[in-house]
């Protein structure tokens, strides 16, 4: 049966059924009623809860929670996130699984509340020093990002990696109809990494640090295999209208769903326009737009930011076709009425 | 004459891995180690404790400690600490720190720490400079001081007074345990020992945040023999840090005796 839910609690409770055991968060807007709806809920059922001092200082629990082998996630959103770059490269240094769920806001600085999807760079191209991607999985809808994040803990464990369900201000703060997975129990076992006393075994440690150049070139080594693997496994994209397309929109998130309503326009006036919505935006589909590419006329890219996606489905389409953008800043959100003239100049 | 069966009274500690330290001669973080690890062998818990190792001179600490240890940031281990502290409650949990990573950097995360009363063990070593970083000022660097980078000697007009952390932390109400210590001489390192375990003891009583500051020192990078740098932390350290008791909660008294 469907609920009516808004996004930032739905997420929660979605965290909630996926088993989720311990949460680090810090207020900010728009997502501050995932850390409200945790703190009612988590404390009475025994999982951990602590409204951290900082997002500095909630990444870095969110940390050692991982490394004592915890489900745990945070939220929060764009400037938090960039105060948690820090402990996120630490953690891919460290290779323990961890959720993270920004809802994005405007920027740069305070920027604003409202609804952007500015964090592109700084969520998939590494964000914090040195070389690492996490996981980054874009929903359109509330139900996406509740389906998503309640498959973002097997897939941080899959592979102990950082996952990040990136939703905007829009899906955080949206009412909409959805339908809520089965509550899960994970049961812990012991998976030879995670901290829990050396009792009965040799000990561990879990740290990022390579002193000799050679040990810190082989360890990214191993790391890149590990991204290599999750390129050619966690391709996630979905497509609109796109069998008999002359044209795509590329776009993620809620620019995918507006860009979905003028595609609709587009094609009462005769315009063979279709989408593909990259729903992980690292692994980015290079392969798919490539494809697409060699088969349409051209391609409009439509973000909530100044264009940062849109570098990447420059190397996935090369210069194969024309490609345009049309963006919004500020936490404008785009409507379908200033999509439809882009896609009418796309055409000409 | 023995009147009694022969006793052994002086062993390498069991919670100590065989691996040669990295410290300068001199310095006294390789004594703080030993203390930990016997309070760790003497209270049974080797195998349920896990460290979190700092960004400084003790970095490496998990290279000589027998227990699971992680890595944190500069200045995150509290952080850290809390959340493998939330995740496994019946884990003795303890952080390793020196004076630039816990009173800069870390300011935030040891306050709050404090503030929430997080179970956690802090065994804070203050030496007054960074040393890993070759002697630049630390917050607990002494006016008048020379570093790397108060060359004349810290003037406060410029740099400002330095920080005495158990004085500020005494004052929260989540704090159990918070008391100052010197290794400088034999009688100080005992009185450190009984001071450690009784912070170790104050966690697995669930009492809440016990931390113990130990004065220390750093010969290479105070330019001094180690003998002279001894005699520094008794004559100049000291007066400024006074070493006493500064919090203990009615909880913990009764262990403390």
């Amino acid at each position: 049966m469907k609920e009516f839910w808004k996004g930032n609690e739905a997420i929660a409770e979605a965290a909630l059924r996926a088993g989720l055991e311990a949460y680090f968060g810090y207020p900010i807007t728009p997502q501050t009623e995932l850390l409200e709806y945790l703190a009612k809920h988590m404390p009475p059922q025994g999982r951990a809860f602590v409204q951290a001092e900082s997002e500095v200082a909630a990444i870095n629990m969110v940390y050692g929670a991982a490394c004592a082998g915890a489900r745990v996630m945070s939220s929060s959103s764009s400037p938090g996130v960039s105060l948690m770059q820090e402990g996120l490269s630490y953690i891919a240094g460290s290779e323990v699984p961890v959720v993270l769920v920004d809802i994005m806001r405007g920027g740069p600085g305070l920027g604003n509340i409202a609804p952007s999807q500015g964090d592109y760079f700084q969520l998939t191209k590494g964000g914090g020093h040195g070389d690492y991607h996490p996981i980054v999985l874009a929903p359109a809808s509330v139900q996406e990002a509740v389906d998503l994040t309640y498959g973002a803990f097997d897939l941080a464990e899959k592979y102990r990696w950082i996952v990040i369900v990136a939703a905007d201000g829009n899906i955080g703060q949206m009412m909409e109809p959805i339908e809520l997975p089965p509550p899960r129990r994970v049961e812990r076992r012991d998976r030879g990494w995670e901290l829990t006393g050396a009792q009965g075994r040799p000990r561990r440690v879990i740290t990022s640090i390579y002193l000799q150049p050679e040990a810190l070139h082989q360890y990214n080594e191993h790391l890149q295999r590990k991204q290599r693997e999750i390129e050619k496994h966690e391709v996630r994209y979905s497509e609109y209208l796109m069998e008999d397309a002359e044209y795509a929109i590329v776009a993620f998130g809620t620019s995918a769903r507006v860009s979905q309503t003028a595609i609709k326009w587009a094609r009462a006036k005769g315009i063979r326009v279709g989408l593909f919505r990259p729903i992980s935006l690292y692994p980015f589909p290079y392969a798919r737009v490539a494809a697409i590419s060699q088969r349409v006329r051209a391609i409009l890219v439509v973000e909530m930011n100044s264009g940062q996606m849109i570098e990447d489905v420059r190397l996935g389409a090369l210069d194969r076709v024309p490609i345009s953008f049309f963006g919004t800043m500020g936490g404008l959100v785009p409507l379908p009425d200033d999509v439809l003239p882009a896609i009418e100049k796309m055409v000409q | 004459m023995l009147t009694e069966e022969m006793q052994v009274v002086f062993d390498y500690p069991d919670a100590l891995t065989e691996e040669t330290t990295h410290y300068c001669p001199g310095c006294t973080h390789g004594i703080i180690h030993r203390l930990v690890a016997e309070t760790i062998d003497e209270l049974g818990i080797r195998e349920k404790t896990i460290g979190v190792a700092p960004v400084g001179c003790a970095v490496f600490i998990y290279n000589y400690f027998d227990t699971d240890f992680c890595e944190a940031a500069h200045g995150r281990a509290p952080a850290m600490a809390t959340g493998i502290k939330r995740a496994l409650p019946d884990r003795v949990v303890f952080t390793y720190q020196g004076d630039g990573d816990l009173a800069a950097i870390g300011t935030a995360e040891i306050i709050h720490a404090a503030a929430r009363g997080e179970n956690i063990t802090v065994v804070f070593v203050n030496n007054a400079v960074y040393g890993m970083t070759s002697g630049q000022m630390a917050p607990t660097t002494l006016p008048g001081m020379k570093t790397t980078t108060t060359p004349t000697g810290r003037d406060v007009e410029i740099a400002g007074y330095p920080i005495r952390m158990c004085e500020l932390l005494a004052q929260l109400s989540g704090a159990s345990y918070i008391v100052r210590r010197s290794v400088h001489d034999p009688g100080n390192i005992n009185r450190t020992k009984k001071a450690l375990k009784t912070a170790f003891r104050a966690q697995l009583n669930q009492a809440g945040f016990s931390l113990v500051e130990i004065l220390s020192s750093c010969p290479t990078n105070w330019g001094m023999s180690p003998r002279d740098a001894l005699t520094f932390v008794k004559e100049k350290m000291i007066p400024y840090y006074p070493l006493g008791d500064y919090k203990v909660a009615e909880a913990v008294k009764t262990i403390a005796q």
